[in-house]
């Protein structure tokens, strides 16, 4: 089990081999096997996410949630993505067209790259980068721009309000993001996720970087345009902010974007606090969905339970609390990591 | 009302407003009857000598002949006191003073009779429909409104 | 190189979210902050005022209970009574008791509708599943009286259409009971949270001042620090005899609508309480003559403290059995006059929060 996708990858890759192709096709062709495998996970561990996060919903908040198709109504989303499809694909005529329709495509394939160096398992992350946390923050704040492509070329001021909201947002919240990570760096040396999930096979970074945990996750948060600081979209004040003029399929990779984000930005912090894929009995990858699952199952939480705060709190909340602590972390790391090594640990 | 003298508050307003003001009988209010032109001086006397604060309701009545425009009066706290102030304007060209700058509760249901009765109020900062809309021809509330399809 | 800006109009509504109805408010923006604010009004005017010329007293009934549909019993209420008034009709006692419990059994579905759409306006989704879960119990009981769940014209001239059925008394003392551990709930998720509080302390504030100037009655009034309410300024129905307190806040801003409110539940759950107590056997519709026809040129104001706010009937009689006039002061429509003076000044954001503690119904403001 716990080499399975391996073997997999292995076989494939010997096959290619036996039949003639050569080594740099052959990797190509992997590569070609890897991505697609990994849209595939994503597009079902969506269809999984929003059946989950609707059940959460309604658990938390006393009602049934979907319960007609299928058990406990886990074919809804199909349902649902089936109509998504089916829908009418509406482009206002006032639209910078354009950019209104590569806007979606943007997100969803900004937020697919996120995958590439996060380890699922033993030995399985598709691109090794030795920089990959590094690639991973600079790729995941690509997002604003889609966001700001789809509320600038909708020509509506509640798209524009929802678009310029988010950049302020991503801007501010970036920099708490990067700076709660640094510390991770400094204890394990390396920017490299695999390094650093194998920097944790003592104890759980959780336990040396509480407050660095605790900064990401706040700004992680932010980041995803989740509740309670879902600002871009804000359906009570900006009625669908960035995505109002959006229907069908088109808003549906918006939704489905936000929820890859969810699993990456998850996966991340499983990876950089919890060990990544070390784990007990349980083969490799099973853990690192179990703890991707369980954090995301505290995002919806904070979700369903918090208002959404105020976009001057919020940017008072980066700036005047987050930055400063995160800074105050790198400090408190650094001095740490000097002390222990003073006593020559 | 029992506990207030009545007379005495008659006697006292018509010291002050003069004889412009006269009672009628109201088996709940102290009804007080003037002409349109004295309406902003007796509600300002009533307002800043009596405590009459709170403009509770402003409303006309279409009596075929003219319209008759009704100012109940509270104070809040309650002084016990309850006063309808009533005037009467002739359909045609229908027009009060506005008491906007006395009550500014006023502001609203001073459009609200102009939208519906068609009562203009002089004065008044903004007065356009409130209700209905601005292209809306004709005042519902009046007697004489036929619409076809309306009601 | 400075970057020039310039003040935009943003339109919410009439087709948002969060208007609480077909309203529509023309923000003028500065970024995100609110320069001015207009209220466009009527797209849920049904001309009440003029169908009530067509219809007899009694066929209004069910009119008035659909202008204020979150506490149907309350606007059906003060209008019986002010045709009572009109017309010298009298009450038996047992009808006056059973409309004071539905009546304050409105006031607190209606107050329990506020705090979940405060909280569903702020995105607390689940603040406002919480209410209409505990608001559901009192539907059920509205239901057991008049068979209609959310607009049910119970209330009659002279009286109430049905008695109470015998189902009716355990649900509600059950209901009673557990009043306080609602409210406690209600403090854990929606008045104790943090993101809530900063979007509610300090927000909206509206002085004693403006809300004397400008008629804003009901709770609204009393979270500016003022203590005035029709049940005891100016009692009507049987009201003198309960005991009851009058919450009130000084500080004017959104929580104090919030906290005044939810205190008001409470104090509704304590009238409920001794109306049941005290209320007699006998008959639950009194005397009232087949064709009613108050004579011409009577009229009446009455006023009655509706969830809203004060909540005024003007009726004019011209001899028939349908009023010449009748005008609805609708304290939701007086109330939304100071939401401009409130938002001033405050963020986008804020106005949503200021329309949901202003806490209008467009059904009673439009009428």
């Amino acid at each position: 089990m716990e080499n399975l996708f391996i073997n997999i990858a292995r076989t494939l890759s010997d096959w290619l081999l036996q039949l003639g192709l050569s080594h740099f096709w052959t990797d190509l062709v992997l590569l070609v096997v890897q991505w697609t495998a990994i849209i595939l996970i994503i597009t079902l561990n969506v269809i999984i996410l929003v059946w989950l996060e609707r059940k959460i919903s309604g658990f938390i908040q006393q009602r049934l949630g979907p319960n007609r198709l299928g058990p406990f109504g886990c074919f809804q989303t199909i349902a649902d993505t089936l109509k998504l499809l089916t829908k009418e694909d509406i482009i206002p005529s006032q639209t910078d067209k354009l950019i209104f329709k590569t806007a979606p495509m943007f997100f969803i394939i900004v937020s697919v790259l996120l995958y590439a160096v996060i380890p699922m398992g033993k030995d399985m992350v598709v691109v090794d980068l030795n920089v990959g946390l590094f690639y991973f923050i600079s790729v995941g704040s690509l997002t604003t721009i889609a966001i700001l492509m789809a509320g600038w070329s909708s020509n509506n001021k509640w798209s524009l309000l929802g678009a310029m909201r988010s950049v302020a947002q991503m801007i501010s919240y970036e920099i708490p993001l990067a700076f709660s990570l640094l510390g991770v760096v400094m204890i394990a040396g390396s920017l490299n996720l695999s390094a650093i999930v194998a920097a944790q096979s003592n104890i759980w970074f959780i336990v040396l970087q509480p407050v660095a945990f605790v900064t990401y996750f706040i700004a992680a948060t932010a980041e995803l345009n989740r509740g309670p600081f879902d600002m871009p979209e804000a359906e009570q004040e900006l009625t669908a902010g960035a995505y109002t003029e959006y229907t069908g399929m088109r808003w549906a990779l918006f939704f489905l974007a936000e929820y890859t984000n969810l699993v990456a930005v998850s996966a991340l912090a499983a990876t950089l606090f919890f060990g990544g894929w070390q784990g007990p009995l349980l083969p490799s990858w099973m853990w690192i969905i179990i703890k991707t699952y369980l954090i995301m199952l505290v995002f919806m939480w904070m979700k369903w339970t918090f208002p959404r705060i105020r976009m001057d709190h919020l940017m008072s909340l980066s700036w005047k609390v987050l930055v400063p602590v995160s800074l105050i972390n790198i400090l408190v790391t650094g001095v740490g990591i000097e002390i222990f090594k003073g006593m020559g640990w | 009302m029992t506990s207030i003298d009545t007379e005495a508050i008659i006697d006292q307003l018509f010291k002050a407003v003069g004889g412009r003001v006269r009672t009628f009988p109201d088996p709940y209010f102290l009804g007080l009857r003037v002409d349109p032109a004295d309406l902003p001086d007796l509600l300002r006397y009533l307002h800043d000598q009596m405590g009459m604060n709170y403009l509770a309701n402003l409303t006309a009545a279409d009596l075929q002949a003219e319209f008759e425009a009704s100012y109940h009066l509270y104070a809040i706290p309650d002084n016990g006191l309850k006063i309808v102030v009533k005037t009467r304007v002739p359909r045609d060209g229908a027009e009060l003073p506005s008491v906007f700058a006395i009550y500014p509760t006023a502001d609203w249901q001073e459009r609200e009779v102009f939208d519906l009765m068609g009562i203009r109020f002089s004065d008044h900062p903004n007065l356009i429909r409130v209700l209905l809309p601005e292209e809306f021809e004709g005042h519902p509330l009046r007697k004489d409104f036929k619409k076809k399809g309306a009601i | 190189m400075f970057v020039e800006s310039e003040p935009y109009i943003i339109n919410i509504g009439p087709q948002h979210p969060s208007t609480h109805g077909g309203m529509h408010v023309e923000a003028l923006m500065d970024g995100e902050e609110v320069v001015n604010v207009t209220i466009h009004l009527g797209y849920v005017h049904r001309s009440v005022e003029k169908i009530a010329e067509s219809r007899t007293y009694t066929q209004f009934i069910p009119y008035a209970a659909r202008l204020d549909y979150m506490s149907t019993n309350l606007p059906a209420w003060g209008y019986v009574e002010a045709v009572e008034k009109l017309s010298g009709l009298t009450v038996p006692e047992r009808a006056q008791y059973i409309r004071v419990v539905m009546g304050e059994l409105s006031r607190i579905a209606s107050h329990m509708m506020f705090v979940g759409s405060l909280a569903i306006d702020l995105a607390a989704t689940t603040g406002l599943l919480y209410c209409l879960r505990d608001r559901e119990r009192i539907m059920d009981m509205l239901e057991m009286t008049s068979g209609q769940r959310l607009l049910s014209s119970y209330m009659r001239l002279g009286g109430v259409s049905h008695d109470l059925p015998e189902e009716f008394f355990p649900a509600v003392k059950s209901f009673l009971t557990d009043v306080p551990a609602m409210l406690d709930e209600y403090n854990g998720l929606i008045t104790g949270n943090e993101i809530l509080q900063a979007r509610c302390n300090g927000i909206g504030v509206l002085t004693p001042e403006t809300a004397l100037a400008y008629g804003v009655t009901g709770p609204n009034l009393r979270a500016s620090g003022i203590s005035y309410d029709l049940r005891r300024a100016d009692p009507y129905g049987i009201y003198d005899r309960f005991d009851f307190n009058i919450p009130v806040a000084q500080k004017g801003d959104c929580m104090a609508r919030l906290m005044v409110r939810l205190e008001e539940i409470e104090q509704s759950a304590r009238i409920i309480k001794q109306a049941l107590e005290q209320m007699p056997e006998g008959e639950i519709l009194g005397k009232v003559p087949k064709v009613l026809k108050p004579e011409k040129g009577r009229e009446v104001y009455h006023r009655t403290e509706s969830a809203k706010g004060e909540l005024g009937y003007y009726l004019l009689a011209d001899g028939t059995d349908k009023p010449a006039r009748l005008h609805v002061r609708a304290p939701s429509f007086i109330n939304l006059m100071v939401l401009p003076i409130i938002s001033r000044g405050s963020k986008l954001q804020d106005i949503i929060t200021n329309i949901a503690t202003l806490d209008p119904v467009l059904g009673e403001s439009d009428r």
